[in-house]
């Protein structure tokens, strides 16, 4: 400190008055500055957590309203249809795949529920039928997972997938979710797969 | 769509018997005789956390090399190669996201809001190129910001722009960051990064809009350089306080400036001020400025005053832009709406099973908010503009050619003009 003051009184001695206030505003206003900055720092790092954070879709909140495939600033989105396999009744009449009322259960475009022809249908053994997202063509619209939910298990469902995902600061499609059902999930942890159904009792419970 | 729409009625109601009844499943899963093996759901990772510690080293590294080049090496060459990595890893590689302009509304949110987790990698990218102006200048704006680097890269030719018309327009960069923490802080929205010209064209794809903003950016970019940064970048603001007080700073000279005016046409940015004329300092207009700028620092509290009480009461208009209130209202003005299957978030909101008077009593809670937030933002340009007008009346006496500390890039184009002591 003694030093210091040495320093400050030759300053003193060698420059003009007014350059040495205005070295003296300029540290202060630094230090208020730099104090400030401190200050800031530490009320939002009381709130801040180690994890990073990713979006995620919470499936018992989604209402398959049809906006991820619209809202999300990719295009095609980064929200697509999964299959949670564990749930899937493997059902030949699957209310995911088909529109409502076909009679005759082929493959052909026009029975299908998927405007982008993501999913399909593989015949395991009589009578059940295996059904597959094809990721690089689903555009996340949720047709086929309102379907599934209404008259099926409710095995598909939507998640934001994170290899594609830019993990915008703010999810543009969060901002518009009418369920809010988009939340930041820590990224240790980052899907919410829908699991058999008494798993799900317990973690709707939880939650 | 349309398709969609019709359907979505009918299907509505049969997803709510089954929400209503899934307390099992309806088709159990068969168990399957020839040797089936079920698919595993895939579940890519996201990027990991330690690549997200690496981009605040990312960014550590390029300020300090940064430092190197403006001060110890006086290179511009050096800077711009920066420009271009930044450009190239932050822009097109990381897709600009996080970037330090959008962490304000991160910090301010982690603030007013404790249910908010913020990531200690956000804070710090919000927190070094800060503390980093405040030790050497805005080296960040020239250096480590993407936003700052695509339009650094093509000023093919800046007009100068006439001092009056900067200084208001340096107005905006308030506005838009008092209603970025406004907004932040209410949790009704990020607008920075919702109106950020650039990220559509890092990532080569994103809504029409934004895309056509950033082209629009670019060519206006070409001939008034760095209009992001200069008439709306809200980071921008906090960096020229620190800036402005900075410990050192980029000087044009390595020694004795000659006042040849080569670095003042150099600047693309109109931040090089030029040395004061003495003729003006006569001992009147002295007097009447110290007068003058005496008046205005006395006006400051009502300019504090007529802010406040313009923004606040401006409140229950700028709350309309936080969902829940947008929604409140319009089910009040309009309640025949309910009736509407079309409209997604009203439907939405009746099966959530809150009652009407959960919704108008949170909404009012937010609008409270607004009304509070209004005073101090409006409070905040109040006192903006009135520093702005006191300022008019300072007299500065320079000798020479200076950057503007609050203003300066720190891009260190002007180093490369001057012909002091320059090697040939």
């Amino acid at each position: 400190m003694a030093k210091e003051k040495d320093k400050v009184s030759e300053k003193l001695k060698k420059k003009d008055r007014s350059l040495d206030r205005r070295a003296f505003i300029n540290r202060g206003a630094r230090l208020t500055l730099g104090l400030s900055l401190a200050a800031v720092g530490t009320a939002a790092a009381v709130n801040s957590g180690k994890e990073e954070y990713v979006w995620q879709i919470d499936p018992f909140k989604c209402t398959q309203c049809g906006r991820c495939a619209t809202d999300c600033v990719l295009s095609p989105s980064a929200v697509k249809c999964v299959h949670a396999y564990d749930l899937c009744g493997y059902c030949d009449l699957c209310g995911g795949y088909f529109e409502p009322g076909v009679t005759d259960l082929g493959t052909a475009a026009e029975k299908q529920l998927c405007p982008a022809a993501a999913i399909e249908r593989k015949f395991i053994e009589e009578p059940y039928f295996e059904y597959i997202i094809d990721e690089d063509l689903c555009i996340g619209c949720a047709i086929c997972v309102k379907g599934c939910s209404s008259f099926g298990n409710g095995s598909l469902h939507l998640q934001i997938r994170h290899n594609i995902c830019k993990n915008c600061n703010e999810c543009a499609i969060a901002r518009v979710c009418p369920s809010d059902a988009i939340i930041r999930v820590p990224a240790s942890d980052p899907y919410i797969i829908k699991g058999d159904f008494t798993q799900n009792g317990e973690k709707q419970e939880e939650a | 769509m349309i398709k969609i729409n019709a359907k979505t009625g009918i299907l509505l109601l049969m997803v709510f018997t089954f929400l209503a009844l899934n307390a099992q499943q309806r088709f159990p899963k068969p168990e399957f005789e020839t040797g089936y093996e079920q698919p595993d759901t895939t579940t890519p990772e996201p990027r990991s956390a330690v690549l997200e510690w690496f981009d605040v080293v990312v960014l550590t590294g390029v300020l300090a090399l940064a430092y190197f080049f403006i001060f110890r090496r006086r290179s511009r060459r050096g800077i711009m190669w920066l420009t271009v990595f930044t450009l190239l890893y932050f822009g097109f590689y990381r897709n600009g996201c996080i970037c330090p302009i959008g962490s304000i509304q991160n910090v301010t949110l982690a603030i007013f809001d404790p249910t908010y987790k913020i990531s200690i990698t956000v804070l710090l990218f919000f927190l070094i190129p800060l503390v980093a102006a405040l030790f050497h200048g805005r080296t960040f704006c020239a250096a480590a910001c993407p936003l700052g680097a695509i339009q650094d890269l093509i000023v093919i030719r800046p007009m100068p722009v006439s001092s009056w018309v900067r200084k208001t327009l340096s107005f905006v960069p308030h506005v838009y960051l008092g209603l970025a923490v406004l907004f932040a802080a209410t949790g009704t929205d990020f607008i920075i990064c919702r109106y950020d010209p650039f990220v559509g064209i890092f990532r080569m794809d994103g809504p029409y809009t934004m895309i056509v903003l950033g082209i629009a950016f670019l060519l206006l970019g070409m001939f008034f350089g760095r209009p992001y940064c200069r008439v709306f970048c809200p980071y921008g603001v906090l960096l020229g306080w620190m800036s402005r007080f900075s410990k050192k700073h980029l000087t044009i000279t390595p020694s004795e400036c000659i006042q040849c005016k080569l670095c003042h046409d150099s600047c693309p940015y109109d931040a090089i001020e030029e040395p004061t004329d003495p003729k003006v300092r006569s001992e009147s207009t002295v007097r009447s400025f110290m007068r003058k700028y005496m008046v205005f620092g006395l006006l400051i509290p009502v300019w504090i005053f007529i802010g406040g009480l313009a923004v606040s009461s401006a409140h229950v208009f700028l709350s309309k832009a936080h969902p829940d209130v947008y929604l409140a209202e319009l089910l009040i003005s309009r309640p025949e709406l309910k009736a509407d299957e079309e409209n997604l978030d009203i439907q939405a909101f009746l099966e959530s099973g809150k009652s009407m008077n959960q919704l108008v009593e949170e909404a009012s809670v937010i609008r409270g908010k607004f009304e509070t937030g209004g005073w101090f933002l409006g409070g905040y340009l109040g006192l903006v503009l009135g520093i702005m007008l006191m300022n008019q009346f300072v007299i500065r006496k320079r000798q020479d050619y200076e950057p503007h500390k609050g203003d300066c890039f720190s891009c260190g184009r002007c180093m490369d003009y001057c012909p002091v002591d320059r090697k040939f």
